[in-house]
This record gives structure tokens, C-alpha cells and sequence, in this order.
């Protein structure tokens, strides 16, 4: 069995990622839903269209998006000891794991707010709301269940990402199992830690499923 | 109420081809309380034509005025608050579905800063308006599509609008459906005294609920005037095609082959007499085989009603003197009583 240090040392692990999953995913909703929805809404056709912005905005997304993360964690080094003050560290690595997290999320925002019927929008207007109106009392209320789901999806990507983090002394499982169960070679440490990361996602997705259920009117039974 | 003048919509086509118009020299004028429809097939300018009143599709040119207010001419703040008093509903109802049927019908009141309590006192009386009351925490998910429409119009008239613009409002329903629900916008109609603006691709609902129609095609208005006289009197063959089923102008095939556009030998007039309005009911036919001894053979007859007003036609063979037949067009005449030549029947043996 696992000694009692292990089993600390495991608790301490999941603390370190559930620590830095809640922070990024949270800060990372703050930037990544502002942004999504703006993507959503200045697309051709749609309510404020915004060529120029919205081929911006989307460029710096993509950038974001298309750098794989370990790459990622190590090329914004200085911007991490600028914001934290270390580049080491569980708080250090909530800096690349929020700028991983930030475009993903505006990407999943934005493909649940453009699933909204345009329906809904021409009526809005036909009442005469204003598109900040029409953003807050249509769009994200009827996005919400879509929202939901691709945030349970992201905060399901950041647990994976975090176990990349160890790369800069990040903690969390994911360095607890390389450095544990790897690189000392202790299979039954590597096999704990693959249980508690697997519950982990389960939890978190079914928690996601079901308030993106509660959240969702669409199919209800008469 | 809504005065539409020389209305263009055209839109560039992409790649540089020809600009398109949707929209050409439409002139349509709606008086206060009117249930004005507009008729054509998909594709033929009608929806985006119901758009322009409330500026959802701007126009290229021409002038739309509501209640006498110039909606072109309004900035974006004051185009908002025009658009409070002009409703609309659609054809697949465009609730949300996040909100429950009071919650939808609230939204408008929401979005023009009616305080909570105000709110309710104006929402409760829509919901029994459009028969409601009991479903008002049910989501739309929950209700039929006829049920799903009395949100729609519930939510439409929640500003107290002075102009109602269907788009469509009926044809995603059954027949059945459709006719409760035309039934409740024509009471709405008469109630509050509603401006109705309906476009639709089915006669049956023009005949059903409308004072007057236009009918479009290719983007423009081909024929308009009171439904009455558009369907008693219809003159482009556009019109024809949608008032013939309804109404019924046309004879049975097997009364049509014998008919000839030449007199033949042993051959008889026929003659189509319509009776429109408070004449449907002269007695002509007696009339005539009583003063001019003239023996009428009725081929086919139909009295229909439109609008409340009897609209009937009557084919009937003369048989007999050919004098007497042009006396007999001319009595028909004095009785104010449309008659034309159909043309000339042969004898059957022939």
C-alpha cells in the first residue's frame, strides 16, 4: 500500500491542481467569454459585424491556440515572472494555464452563442432592444447550456494541461507522477495518481452535464 | 397608419454580377385598424417588403412612414422606441427558450425599463387575452405550436403596440390551429382597434381575416385593393392562379370540352353571371326566362363568401333565339350583375 507520506504528498497534488484549474479556468472565463461573445457578434452578418475586429481578434486566438502548450509555458516565461513575480511555482503556472485557457474558452463561447437562432435576434430588434440588451437578455441566456458544456469541456483540458506545468515546478498530479512515478519509478504512485485524475474529469464533466441539463429548456417533456 | 412609398430594395450582387432587386416601385397605403394582407409566393419580396415598415430591412430608396413618423429618417436610439409600438410575430414564433411563456411575454416590458410590479399587472391580462393564463411558468419547449403563436402575440402586443406585423404567423401550424389563430387576431383586430400587416402564401388566410390584399411577384406589387374586389375582379393572372381554388371561377372539365371560342352550327351561348355583394341574391335567371322567353341551362354554380359578403357565379347555357341572348346580357346588366361570353357550346352529340 501507499505510505502515509505518499498519500500526503498525493492530497497536497490534487489541492495543488484543483487550485490552479479553478484560478485559471476562472480567470480565463473572465477574458475568454468577453471575448467569444464579441467573435460571435461581429461576424458577417451578425448584430455589431466587424471585419477588421473580428480577423484580428480571431488571429490572436488562433495564435494562442495553434502553440502546443508545453511550448507555450516556456516561450512566455518572462511574461509569467512579470505578472507573478516568479516563473516557479503552483501560482506561477496559473499564467500560462490561464493564456491557454482564456482563447479556448472565447473559442467555445463563440460556437454556442452562433448557435443561438437568428430567429431570436431579429426579434429582439423588432422590439427594439439595443445589442447590448439583446447580448445579455438573449444571447447568453440562450447560449448558456452550450456554455456550460465547452466550459466543462475546457476545465477538462486544463486538468490535462496542468500536469504539463511540472515543466516550471508547477505541483500539481501531473508532477507528482513524473517525478514520483517516473522518474523514481514507483508504478503504484503513477497508478494512484491516474485513479485520482481520472475521478477528477469524471466529476468534473458530470457536474458539467448536469448543470448544463438544468440549464437547458430546450427539450423539456410536456 | 403606414404609408409605403416607391419603395427599391437592391442588394450588389456577390462577385459583381447584376445588383438584385428584391424590392421595386412599391407604393402601398394602410389605413388606422386595418387587417391589410400581402400575398405571393416564396421568394416573391414579401417578407422583406413586412421588414421595412419596421426598418429590420432599411430600403435603398422610398419613404416609410408609420402612424405619420418618417422611419427612415429616425436615428438608431429613435428607431428603438418607434419600433415599441410596431409588434411582429413569425412564423416559427422566435421565443426564447431559456424564458417561460411569462418570461417571454415580459421581455419587451424588460427591455423598454417597465419596473417588476408593472410588469406583471400588464403581462397576467395578455395571458388571458390569448387564453394562456394556466401555462404561465411553462417553458416553450412544453407547448404546441398554436400555443407557442399566443406567446408570440402576447409578447407582440406586451408594448401596446399600434401595428401588428405577421410574418407568416400561420403556416408552420395545422389547419385547425390556423384557423384559431386567425380567429384571434381578428378579434384582436376588432378589439383593440390593431393595425394588422400580415404576409402569407395562402389564400385561405387572406380570405379568412383580410380587408384588403396586395399580391406580389418579382418584387413588386402586381394588384391590391379590397380582398372583395381583388377576389370577385381578379385581373393579373398571378392573382388568378390564387383566388381560382378559393373561389372556384372556373367551370368542370367536362362542360369545358364542349366549349368553342367560334359560334358552330346548333351551338349556344354561354354566359357567366356574378352576383357580388347584396345583388348575389336577385333573382335574374327567372327574370329572364319569365320577360324573354329564353330557356337557361345551368352548367355550374358557387356562392361563396368572402369577407362576410356573398360572392356568387352562375355558368348557364341560353337556349334559344340569338336576339334574345344579347337581350338577356343586357337585362343582366341593368341588374348591375357582371355577365361575360364564356363562349359557345356545341351540342353534345356533336
Amino acid at each position: 500500500m501507499l505510505s502515509p507520506q505518499i498519500i500526503d504528498l498525493l492530497i497536497k497534488g490534487l489541492l495543488d491542481t484543483l487550485h490552479m484549474v479553478a484560478v485559471s479556468g476562472a480567470i480565463g472565463t473572465l477574458i475568454g467569454l468577453p471575448i467569444g461573445v464579441l467573435l460571435a457578434v461581429t461576424g458577417r452578418g451578425e448584430l455589431l459585424q466587424n471585419f477588421a475586429f473580428n480577423k484580428a481578434m480571431g488571429a490572436v486566438v488562433n495564435m494562442t491556440r495553434s502553440t502546443p502548450f508545453i511550448i507555450l509555458v516556456v516561450a512566455i516565461i518572462p511574461f509569467t515572472r512579470l505578472i507573478a513575480g516568479t516563473s516557479i511555482g503552483t501560482n506561477a503556472a496559473i499564467v500560462p494555464l490561464t493564456v491557454a485557457a482564456a482563447p479556448f474558452i472565447a473559442r467555445v463561447v463563440e460556437n454556442a452563442v452562433r448557435e443561438v437562432d437568428r430567429g431570436l435576434v431579429e426579434a429582439a430588434q423588432a422590439m427594439g432592444a439595443t445589442p447590448f440588451q439583446i447580448i445579455r437578455k438573449v444571447l447568453l441566456p440562450e447560449a448558456l447550456p452550450g456554455i456550460v458544456a465547452g466550459l466543462t469541456l475546457s476545465a477538462v483540458s486544463l486538468v490535462g494541461y496542468s500536469a504539463m506545468v511540472g515543466a516550471v515546478g508547477g505541483g500539481g498530479l501531473g508532477d507528482l507522477g513524473i517525478r514520483y512515478g517516473y522518474q523514481r519509478f514507483l508504478p503504484d504512485v503513477m497508478l494512484a495518481v491516474v485513479i485520482v485524475l481520472i475521478v477528477l474529469v469524471q466529476i468534473v464533466q458530470s457536474t458539467g452535464d448536469l448543470i448544463a441539463r438544468r440549464v437547458n429548456k430546450r427539450n423539456l417533456k410536456s | 397608419m403606414i404609408t409605403l412609398t416607391n419603395i427599391r430594395k437592391t442588394y450588389a450582387a456577390r462577385g459583381g454580377g447584376d445588383p438584385v432587386h428584391a424590392l421595386a416601385d412599391i407604393d402601398l397605403s394602410i389605413g388606422r385598424g386595418e387587417v391589410f394582407g400581402i400575398i405571393g409566393r416564396s421568394g416573391a419580396g414579401k417578407s422583406t417588403l413586412l421588414r421595412t415598415v419596421n426598418l429590420l430591412e432599411s430600403p435603398t430608396a422610398g419613404s416609410v412612414k408609420v402612424d405619420g413618423v418618417e422611419m427612415t429618417a429616425l436615428s438608431a436610439a429613435e428607431l428603438r422606441k418607434a419600433r415599441h409600438s410596431i409588434g411582429m410575430i413569425f412564423q416559427h414564433f422566435n421565443l426564447l427558450s431559456s424564458r417561460t411563456v411569462f418570461d417571454n411575454v415580459a421581455l419587451p416590458l424588460e427591455l423598454a425599463g417597465m419596473a417588476k410590479a408593472e410588469i406583471g399587472r400588464t403581462v397576467e391580462p395578455l395571458l388571458d387575452l390569448v387564453g394562456l393564463a394556466d401555462k404561465r411558468d411553462r417553458y416553450p419547449a412544453e407547448l404546441s405550436g398554436g400555443q407557442k403563436q399566443r406567446v408570440g402575440i402576447a409578447r407582440a402586443l406586451a408594448s401596446k403596440p399600434k401595428v401588428l406585423l405577421s410574418d407568416e404567423a400561420t403556416s408552420a401550424l395545422d389547419p385547425e390551429t390556423t384557423t384559431q389563430i386567425l380567429h384571434l387576431l381578428a378579434d384582436i383586430n376588432r378589439r383593440l382597434g390593431l393595425t394588422i400587416v400580415l404576409i402569407t402564401h395562402e389564400i385561405a388566410v387572406i380570405k379568412e381575416i383580410c380587408h384588403k390584399v396586395a399580391v406580389m411577384e418579382n418584387g413588386r406589387v402586381i394588384e391590391q385593393g379590397p380582398v372583395f374586389d381583388i377576389f370577385a375582379h381578379p385581373k393579373h393572372p398571378t392573382t388568378r392562379s390564387f383566388v381560382d381554388p378559393v373561389i372556384n371561377r372556373g367551370i368542370p372539365d367536362s362542360l369545358r370540352d364542349r366549349l368553342s371560342h367560334q359560334p358552330g352550327p346548333g351551338s349556344n351561348p354561354v354566359l357567366r353571371i356574378t352576383f357580388t355583394g347584396a345583388k348575389a341574391t336577385t333573382p335574374v335567371i327567372s327574370a329572364i326566362s319569365r320577360r324573354l322567353d329564353l330557356d337557361l341551362n345551368i352548367w355550374h354554380g358557387q356562392i361563396d363568401e368572402i369577407q362576410g359578403a356573398p360572392f356568387g357565379t352562375l355558368v348557364v347555357e341560353a337556349l334559344g333565339d340569338p336576339a334574345r341572348v344579347d337581350a338577356a346580357i343586357a337585362l343582366v346588366k341593368e341588374n348591375n350583375l357582371g355577365v361575360e361570353v364564356l363562349g359557345h357550346a356545341l351540342p353534345a352529340n356533336h
